[in-house]
């Protein structure tokens, strides 16, 4: 394992999206402080799902890790098309790197812009309503494992596709309706018997789910299944990432 | 020596022993065995196999699609290669890519870059990449001697085509490889660049670096390169010195000045005749088989007034199509 070669890119790709921090960290801040302003305005004091809980501050976590994941998601999959279709790959594919150290570094470079993102929301939202946090731990941990998996999510996706509008159709038909339909606005209890029990196979579930109890202390699921579904998903996707780009999957040509 | 013939260990001594040659030679900067890959119906490498040893100036000429870049991608292991081995410094591209990458530097055909950093920050990266620490000394040098110090810091979108391709050039040599492979490095740059280019490429081969250079300017190969292969159809079509490319078989021309309008040329020497023009002939002569006095007579003979005669050796260019030419014909 070489270390510092693994250092530098995690260092470049951080690099990458800290010089262009309008596009990376301002404006999911204001989007998701946007859904905060609107859907709290509209809905507070007619929904109370968690006993003792209003509905803005149910709101926070849930848009809170909304951002994270869609951040650590876009940060991945959009640093790889992008040098694919600038052919700048090359740089990245000549040195000696391991699967391992190129994974590790970009999902990295993932999870900080995913903590950066959801660490400003938090920030500019402590201002509209005041969010308990129960156990900052289970916050933190969640928050990391989400952006981990959508991370490794986006590598996926960056390796996958060759064009651009490839990116944004696994964005707008696969990654946005999994994060709306995840509990993000509402408590999937709330939802017909077909419908929650469907929401239990979205992963995206669990993700916003366990890091809502560590806010309140409570949830919809068990915190130690959403961390076991999410520790389950982050395993199985490093599995997967780590074999594709061992193989070069639409890097190298086969 | 007292380990009989036959025993296990013996065995396994003479394994190692041609493993060795085959795969480790220490003089070859590069080896290929046996190289093939396919792209549906276009075989681009057909069974190549080449050395390039160690200190060369080594020139890959071939029309475009011939293969080259192809070769170059499979060595630098930015593609799979159907059957064969392929080897850097020893060091197998496939099951030994950490120490075969570290030997090498490819400097791409593309001018490619990162939009988002300074001239310098590219270069730090990539000495990173390689795990190459506290490299600023020679990173200095490089900018230095690639007249790149006054952009050090500017963006790489703010640079000229040429200075993003002396860029390319310092991010290959930035982890100082042994083997430095130039694909067409001066495409498109201008001459003034291209020789301070040159003049830096033939510095770092003077220190003992191996350059692999393809490039479409036949007279830059001919200038620099000690050994060129040239290939064609996916195939090595020749992998000769310089000097014995050139002196192939064919080889010149005969040119010749009469005092008057030359109207008609011997029968025997018509279908060599290359040019003629008033009072100049020029032809073909096969250096091993013909003796230019015995042309001279002859033309004499047919009432020349011969005036002037000079005998022009082929350029690499020259070499180049007959030989490309003969395969495409085949």
């Amino acid at each position: 394992m070489n270390w510092f070669a693994c250092y530098t890119l995690f260092k470049k790709e951080i690099a990458r999206w800290v010089k262009v921090w309008l596009q990376t960290v301002l404006a999911p801040v204001v989007t998701a402080l946007l859904y905060l302003f609107v859907f709290g305005h509209v809905l507070e004091g007619r929904v109370e799902i968690f006993p003792g809980v209003s509905y803005t501050q149910f709101l926070v976590p849930g848009l809170l890790m909304m951002t994270v994941i869609q951040n650590a998601f876009a940060n991945t999959s959009s640093s790889l098309i992008q040098s694919k279709v600038m052919g700048s790959i090359v740089f990245i594919l000549l040195p000696p790197f391991s699967a391992l150290e190129m994974f590790l570094a970009y999902v990295g470079a993932a999870v900080a812009r995913g903590l950066a993102v959801g660490f400003g929301v938090f920030l500019l939202a402590v201002f509209y309503a005041h969010v308990p946090i129960d156990n900052f731990f289970i916050v933190l941990t969640f928050a990391v494992l989400g952006s981990y998996t959508m991370g490794a999510m986006g590598l996926i996706a960056g390796m996958w596709a060759e064009k651009f509008d490839q990116i944004a159709a696994f964005q707008s038909f696969l990654i946005v309706p999994l994060t709306f339909l995840s509990g993000v606005f509402y408590s999937i209890k709330s939802l017909p018997p077909f419908w929650y029990e469907m929401s239990k196979w979205n992963p995206f579930f669990y993700m916003i789910d366990g890091f809502r109890y560590g806010f309140f202390g409570q949830s919809d699921q068990p915190v130690l299944v959403s961390f076991a579904a999410m520790l389950a998903a982050a395993s199985v996707l490093t599995l997967v990432c780590v074999m594709m780009l061992k193989r070069g999957y639409k890097l190298r040509d086969a | 020596m007292g380990e009989p013939d036959g025993s296990p260990n013996f065995f396994l001594l003479t394994f190692c022993k041609r493993a060795c040659i085959l795969t480790h030679s220490p003089e070859n900067a590069i080896s290929l065995r046996g190289v093939s890959k396919r792209y549906d119906s276009l075989q681009a490498l057909n069974n190549v196999s080449l050395d390039i040893k160690q200190g060369e100036f080594f020139g890959l000429l071939g029309p475009n699609g011939a293969g080259k870049s192809t070769l170059i991608s499979a060595l630098a292991g930015l593609l799979r290669v159907d059957n064969g081995e392929l080897s850097v410094m020893g060091a197998n591209v496939q099951t030994d890519y950490r120490r075969a990458r570290q030997n090498l530097g490819v400097v791409p055909q593309e001018i490619v870059m990162d939009p988002f950093f300074s001239v310098r920050e590219t270069l730090q990266f990539q000495s990173g990449y390689y795990g190459v620490r506290n490299n600023d000394e020679w990173i200095d040098e490089l900018l230095e001697q690639l007249n790149l110090a006054d952009k050090a810091d500017t963006n790489m979108r703010k640079l000229s085509g040429g200075m993003k391709r002396r860029v390319l050039i310092a991010q290959a040599l930035v982890h100082k490889p042994k083997v430095l492979v130039l694909d067409e490095p001066t495409a498109g740059v201008d001459v003034e660049l291209r020789q301070s280019m040159w003049r830096f490429v033939r510095r770092l081969h003077r220190e003992g670096h191996t350059i692999v250079l393809t490039t479409h300017y036949l007279e830059e190969a001919e200038e620099l390169c000690d050994r060129i292969a040239i290939i064609n159809k996916g195939e090595v079509i020749a992998l000769e010195t310089k000097e014995d490319l050139l002196a192939r078989g064919l080889g010149s021309k005969l040119l010749v000045r009469a005092t008057h309008t030359i109207e008609t040329v011997p029968k025997e020497y018509q279908d060599r005749v290359t040019r003629l023009e008033g009072n100049e002939l020029e032809m073909i002569i096969h250096r091993d088989s013909d003796s230019v006095m015995e042309i001279l007579d002859r033309l004499r003979a047919a009432s020349m007034k011969i005036d002037f005669v000079s005998v022009l050796s082929d350029s690499l260019e020259d070499v180049f199509v007959r030989l490309t030419g003969e395969q495409e014909g085949q």
